[in-house]
């Protein structure tokens, strides 16, 4: 109970999700991986592993530790302890990188070059890279190679970013936060992609603060706070790990009644109103319209992602 | 838990990667900054617009010699410490250079298109300068004396470049302009590079030895007999080594530091 004051009943952590069936070798892994900045725990013995042609959103509030995981996948940064390999290799090692491609939180790119001259820059890095007609293609660049990368929109620059993180056909490819700050058509012309990859059999992690994007593309979420795995398994799963009802009304009925009634697990003031989480709003709505006749402006609600989301991470903080 | 992992394919790192790698990282290192006008003009017009101002202004005198020299290591030194020290800063911040870390291009590359292209730069402006002096200035050089001041500008770039690259490691990247300023400027005043030494206050006469523009300076002059007397030339190519080897020792060990806390 008193894990749960602060939200939404959360079912408890099962075992590691398992692997999918019809493979069992990781593209990558990271095992127990703690992370330090000084006195600052950035992932604390994180275990994840990648396998081939799933596509797994990372999903955490900010400074859950997301970027340090991608960080470390890529080779840019060294575990504090535990163990990273992608391709069974340390992607510390320049080579172990040549199947992986990564689209980063860039907040510039070199302005005075066109999109055509990036992507053949960015080719020049890979032993085998994809023809670059290709890549224009399959980011949807095409009337844009002439244009200079300054020009661009946002959701263009952010289409840019992505086909260089295909320049080298990967296998594995790490989004990091891909569609922040775009608008709403970009994010879904830029989910179509990633749907796209995912159906060539490419392994993709994304990593989002949005819960509609991972439940949009990901087979599997996993949702880390503070560093850590407090949830996995499908979108489908995650949003049956939190069950209840909110209620809203008017009411003269004092708050810390409120909790003791049946099924409650969390009470809050919102302006003059209260809003009520609770597992069987039914049975609290009867015993709360017996007590006050003069409750009014009463609303009903299915929890959202969010508050699923706020009740996972939240709970967590309590544990 | 499954134990096995997939492997990597076999990479082909042959020779022409390399030498593809290397090309295409210097062409297009090279065109983006030509492109960046805050970088090309005030790195190349500079010295041009000073030696048009006191070089061809004092046609047919020593001074017009004198500075065709030292111009031209003063556009060196600056197009490394802006290419490379702002350069490098700067796309460090942005996330650009993590981008491209993430890929497998080997890091030596990044740095070796940078001084490339810096030294490109340098090639434009002796050229320029070879010119206006020539034609504008009353200079009168052999193919000889152009060849060697090209030569000796170009060997600036290894000492300057390395003190580029430890600026940027140690500077802010959006304060990075106005503190190679501040060091660029005076250095240069300070080692003859807009006027010779003699005619410098003497403490600060007392100072140029201990400056890398000073021997660098001193190198180019000595092309037109203008060196100091009293001083053996190979010493300033020793001081040049020595500030070389000091720039990238500090440098790789911020540089491994830094590794270690990121």
């Amino acid at each position: 109970m008193a894990a749960y004051a602060s939200g939404l009943q959360v079912e408890p952590l099962t075992a590691p999700f398992p692997a999918p069936s019809h493979v069992k070798h990781a593209v990558a892994r990271m095992h127990s991986v703690t992370k330090r900045y000084g006195q600052t725990t950035a992932l604390d013995q994180l275990t994840l592993n990648l396998y081939p042609g799933e596509v797994v959103a990372l999903l955490g509030p900010n400074g859950a530790g997301k970027t340090t995981a991608v960080r470390l996948l890529l080779g840019l940064i060294a575990p504090t302890s535990g163990s990273v390999r992608v391709m069974g290799r340390d992607p510390r090692d320049a080579s172990a990188r040549t199947g992986i491609g990564a689209m980063l939180q860039v907040t510039r790119v070199p302005e005075t070059l066109k999109v055509r001259e990036h992507i053949d820059w960015f080719r020049s890095y890979y032993p085998n890279p994809l023809p670059a007609a290709e890549i224009v293609r399959i980011a949807k660049l095409e009337g844009l190679e002439n244009k200079f990368y300054g020009k661009l929109s946002g959701g263009q620059k952010q289409r840019v970013l992505f086909g260089l993180a295909l320049s080298g056909d990967p296998d594995l490819i790490f989004l990091d936060e891909p569609t922040v700050g775009m608008d709403i058509e970009s994010r879904r012309g830029l989910w179509e992609q990633i749907r796209w990859l995912a159906s060539q059999g490419k392994t993709v992690l994304l990593t989002t603060h949005y819960l509609e994007e991972a439940d949009a593309l990901a087979s599997r979420v996993v949702v880390i706070d503070k560093g850590r795995v407090i949830a996995e398994g499908t979108p489908a799963q995650i949003k049956h790990r939190v069950s209840g009802r909110r209620i809203r009304c008017i009411t003269e009925l004092d708050a810390s009644f409120l909790l003791t009634l049946p099924s409650v697990v969390n009470v809050q003031r919102d302006r003059e109103a209260v809003i009520i989480t609770a597992n069987e709003a039914e049975k609290v709505v009867r015993e709360m319209l017996l007590r006050d006749v003069t409750l009014r402006g009463l609303e009903i609600s299915a929890p959202g992602l969010e508050d699923a989301f706020l009740a996972l991470t939240g709970c967590n903080a309590k544990d | 838990m499954a134990t096995a992992v997939v492997t990597a394919r076999a990479a082909t790192f042959g020779f022409s990667y390399y030498v593809r790698l290397l090309r295409q990282e210097i062409r297009y290192e090279f065109l983006k900054m030509l492109r960046l006008r805050a970088f090309s003009l005030s790195v190349v017009g500079f010295p041009v617009m000073f030696y048009f101002l006191f070089g061809v202004a004092n046609r047919h005198t020593e001074w017009a010699r004198y500075l065709l020299a030292s111009y031209s290591c003063f556009g060196m030194v600056g197009a490394s410490l802006f290419g490379l020290g702002a350069g490098i800063a700067m796309e460090r911040m942005q996330g650009w250079l993590e981008l491209k870390q993430a890929s497998p291009m080997p890091r030596l590359t990044y740095l070796a298109a940078k001084m490339v292209s810096c030294s490109a730069f340098a090639l434009i402006i002796v050229a320029l300068l070879v010119t206006l002096g020539v034609t504008l200035g009353g200079v009168s050089m052999t193919a000889a004396e152009v060849l060697k001041l090209a030569g000796i500008t170009l060997a600036g770039a290894v000492p300057f470049a390395s003190m580029g690259l430890l600026l940027s490691l140690v500077m802010p990247a959006t304060a990075a302009p106005g503190i190679i300023n501040l060091i660029y400027l005076p250095m240069s005043f300070a080692s003859g590079l807009w006027m010779p030494l003699s005619m410098l206050p003497h403490w600060l006469q007392k100072i140029a030895p201990a400056l890398p523009t000073y021997h660098y300076a001193q190198l180019a002059l000595n092309i037109f007999g203008y060196a100091q007397p009293g001083v053996a030339i190979s010493g300033h190519w020793e001081a040049l080594i020595g500030f070389t080897c000091l720039m990238l020792g500090a440098a790789w060990l911020i540089f491994t530091r830094s590794e270690a806390k990121a």
